[in-house]
C-alpha cells in the first residue's frame, strides 16, 4: 500500500510539477464554463417562457441543466484524458526510469494501480472544478443534490474506466503522441459504437449499446444507482489495468 | 553473494547471453569487461530482475532473482547505463522517493537521503531539478540513487561514463569504498579503470564469458610463454648468441641495438624461470647487464587478443 502511495503522489507531482496539470485544468475549467454559460442561458429563457404560458410544461433543474451539463462535460473528458494518460507509462519507458520502477522491490501491479490513483487523483481535481458551477445552482434555484451525488459517482466511475483504457495503451509504446492519439480515437470509437444501431440485428445492437460507454451513465445521472452499470465499469477498470499488467509484463520478455 | 549459472538470454534469433557462469563472493568488486554489444547490460539486467533470462540461474544475496524477485530486489541497488531521474524532480524529493520505493522506513529517510548525497557530492544541487543537472552530476544522482537503500549488492553499468577526469577518479575511489561493505558488479570497456578498481574481472565478448581472473593474473598468464626483456651491453649478435645457448629459450628477438647497447625480448618455455640463466649468461659472457626484466600484456593487449581470438574461433564454427 505505501509502495501504491508513494507512486500514486509522485504521478500527480509530476502533473502538477510540469504545465500538464494547469493546462488541462484551465482549459477543461475554460470550455466547460462556457457549456454552462450557455445551458444556463437556455433554461433561463425557457423559464421565462414558462411563465407567459409558452414553454414546456415542466422546469426542472435537474433535467434541464444538470443532465446536459454533465454529457457535455464527458465529451470535454473524451479530449482531455488521453492528454493525462498518455505520458503515463510511454514517458517513463522513453526516459529509461522504468527500469528504476522495475528493479525497484515493488510489484507491477503496485506500479499500475499507483499510477491509476495518480491519474484518477488529477482527474478528480478537475471534477471538483464543476461542483462550483453546481452550487451556484443551489444558491439561485432548489434543485434536488442526490442526483447530482450519484452523478458525480458515474462520472468518477466512468473517468476511471478512460484512464485504465488510457494507462494500457501508454504502455504499448515510447512515444507520446502516439499514445496520446490512439487513446482519444479508442475513446472515441467507444463512444459512438452505438451509433450503428440495428443495422447488425437487434442482438448485436444490445451488445454494442451495452459496450458503449455513455449509456451506462445515463441512470447515475438520473440519480439511479443499478448495479449492473456499477458491475459493467468496475469491470472495463479491472480489464483495462489487467491489460496494462500484461503488456508491462510482455514488454519485459520482449527487452 | 552473487552466483550465475549458466545464463542465457535470447531476443528471438539472436543470442544476447549464452551459457554465462560466474560467481562474486562477499564484499568483492568484480569488474565486467567487454567491447560494446557484448551483453554487459544484458547480464546485468537480468541480475537486477529487469529482465528475465531464457535460461539458467542467478542468485543474488542468497534470493533466486527469477523465483524471488522482490527479495532479491531489496537488497540490490542497480545504476543503469542512462541513470533513470525524473526531470521535473529536486534531487532531494526524487531520492526521497527512491527511497520510499525501496523500502526505506520513514524514520530513516531523511537521514539517508543526506548522508548518501555528502557520499556522492550531490549535497550542493539538492533543490535544483534533475533534468537541469550536468552529465556528471546525473551520474552521481544516479550512484546515489542505487546506494539509497544501503543495498548488499550494488550493479553498476558503466559508473564513470560521461565524467570528467576529477570525477571519474572520485567515483573511483568511491566504488573502492564501498567494495567490501557492498559486493559489487560493474562493468566497463575502460581497461585502466578495471585494474584500478577490481579483485576480479570477467571479460565478456559475444554474450561468452572469455576470461576470469584477476587483474595481475590476467596481465601475468595470457601468454603461453614467457617474455623477458633483456638490455645489456655487448656486440648484438654475440648478446644474442648467448642468450640462444639458454636452456629454456625458445626465441631471441633483438629489439635495438645502438651505442654498444643492445636490447632483446627473449622468449622461454612457460612456467619456467630463467631469469637466474639468462643472468648468468649475460655477466658470464662479459658483457655489461642493464635490465633484465619480465613483459607483461597491457591489460589492452590481453583484452584485444582475447576478444579476437574468440571471433576467430566464432567464426571457425559457422
Amino acid at each position: 500500500m505505501n509502495n501504491i502511495l508513494a507512486i500514486a503522489h509522485k504521478e500527480l507531482r509530476s502533473y502538477f510539477a510540469s504545465p500538464i496539470a494547469y493546462v488541462v485544468i484551465g482549459f477543461f475549467a475554460l470550455v466547460f464554463g462556457w457549456m454552462y454559460a450557455s445551458i444556463l442561458n437556455f433554461f433561463v429563457m425557457q423559464s421565462m417562457q414558462a411563465g407567459f404560458g409558452q414553454g414546456p410544461q415542466t422546469i426542472n433543474v435537474n433535467q434541464m441543466m444538470f443532465r446536459p451539463l454533465i454529457l457535455n462535460m464527458t465529451v470535454i473528458f473524451l479530449i482531455v484524458l488521453p492528454l493525462i494518460t498518455m505520458r503515463t507509462y510511454s514517458e517513463e519507458k522513453r526516459s529509461g526510469t522504468m527500469e528504476l520502477l522495475l528493479t525497484s522491490p515493488v510489484t507491477d501491479v503496485q506500479i499500475i494501480v499507483g499510477k491509476f490513483l495518480g491519474a484518477m487523483a488529477l482527474y478528480c481535481v478537475m471534477l471538483a472544478v464543476t461542483l462550483i458551477h453546481f452550487l451556484v445552482l443551489f444558491a439561485f434555484g432548489s434543485p434536488e443534490w442526490k442526483p447530482l451525488l450519484t452523478a458525480y459517482l458515474g462520472l468518477v466511475l466512468f473517468g476511471g474506466c478512460f484512464i485504465a483504457l488510457g494507462l494500457f495503451i501508454s504502455s504499448l509504446t515510447k512515444n507520446q503522441i502516439v499514445a496520446g492519439v490512439a487513446t482519444f480515437c479508442v475513446f472515441l470509437l467507444l463512444w459512438v459504437i452505438d451509433w450503428i444501431g440495428g443495422a447488425f440485428g437487434p442482438r448485436t445492437e444490445a451488445v454494442l449499446k451495452y459496450i458503449s460507454m455513455t449509456g451506462h451513465l445515463d441512470d447515475f445521472v438520473k440519480g439511479v444507482i443499478d448495479t449492473k452499470h456499477i458491475v459493467y465499469y468496475l469491470s472495463f477498470i479491472t480489464f483495462g489495468l489487467f491489460l496494462t499488467a500484461r503488456s508491462v509484463d510482455a514488454e519485459r520478455w520482449r527487452g | 553473494m552473487i552466483e550465475v549459472q549458466h545464463l542465457t538470454k535470447r531476443y528471438g534469433a539472436f543470442t544476447a547471453v549464452n551459457d554465462v557462469s560466474f560467481r562474486v563472493e562477499k564484499g568483492e568488486v568484480l569488474g565486467f569487461l567487454g567491447p560494446n554489444g557484448a551483453g554487459k547490460t544484458t547480464t546485468m539486467r537480468v541480475l537486477t530482475g529487469y529482465i528475465p533470462a531464457t535460461d539458467g540461474r542467478a542468485v543474488v544475496a542468497g534470493y533466486d532473482v527469477f523465483e524471488q524477485p522482490l527479495d532479491a530486489k531489496r537488497r540490490t541497488g542497480y545504476l543503469p547505463e542512462t541513470p533513470p531521474l525524473y526531470p521535473e524532480m529536486t534531487v532531494r524529493e526524487y531520492l526521497n522517493f527512491v527511497a520510499k520505493i525501496k523500502g526505506v522506513p520513514s524514520k530513516e529517510r531523511q537521514a539517508r537521503v543526506e548522508r548518501v548525497m555528502t557520499r556522492t557530492y550531490t549535497a550542493d544541487m539538492a533543490s535544483r531539478a534533475c533534468g537541469k543537472l550536468s552529465k556528471g552530476y546525473r551520474q552521481r544522482v544516479g550512484l546515489a540513487q542505487a546506494l539509497i537503500h544501503n543495498p548488499e549488492v550494488l550493479i553498476l553499468d558503466e559508473p564513470t561514463a560521461g565524467l570528467d577526469p576529477k570525477q571519474i577518479i572520485e567515483t573511483r575511489r568511491l566504488i573502492k569504498e564501498l567494495g567490501g561493505d557492498h559486493t559489487i558488479i560493474l562493468s566497463t570497456h575502460i581497461l585502466p579503470e578495471v585494474a584500478q578498481t577490481c579483485g576480479r574481472v570477467v571479460i565478456i565478448n559475444k554474450g561468452r564469458v572469455v576470461a576470469v581472473d584477476t587483474p595481475a593474473n590476467l596481465t601475468g598468464r595470457l601468454r603461453g610463454s614467457e617474455t623477458m626483456f633483456v638490455q645489456a651491453e655487448g656486440s648484438a649478435g654475440d648478446l644474442a648468441a648467448a642468450l640462444q645457448r639458454v636452456n629454456g629459450v625458445t626465441r631471441v628477438a633483438t629489439t635495438d641495438s645502438r651505442d654498444g647497447v643492445s636490447a632483446f625480448e627473449v622468449d622461454s618455455q612457460a612456467g619456467r624461470d630463467v631469469r637466474r640463466d639468462i643472468a648468468q649468461a649475460v655477466v658470464g659472457g662479459g658483457f655489461g647487464l642493464l635490465e633484465l626484466r619480465p613483459m607483461r600484456m597491457s591489460l589492452e593487449e590481453i583484452f584485444l587478443s582475447l576478444t579476437t581470438e574468440e571471433g576467430v574461433t566464432e567464426a571457425a564454427h559457422e
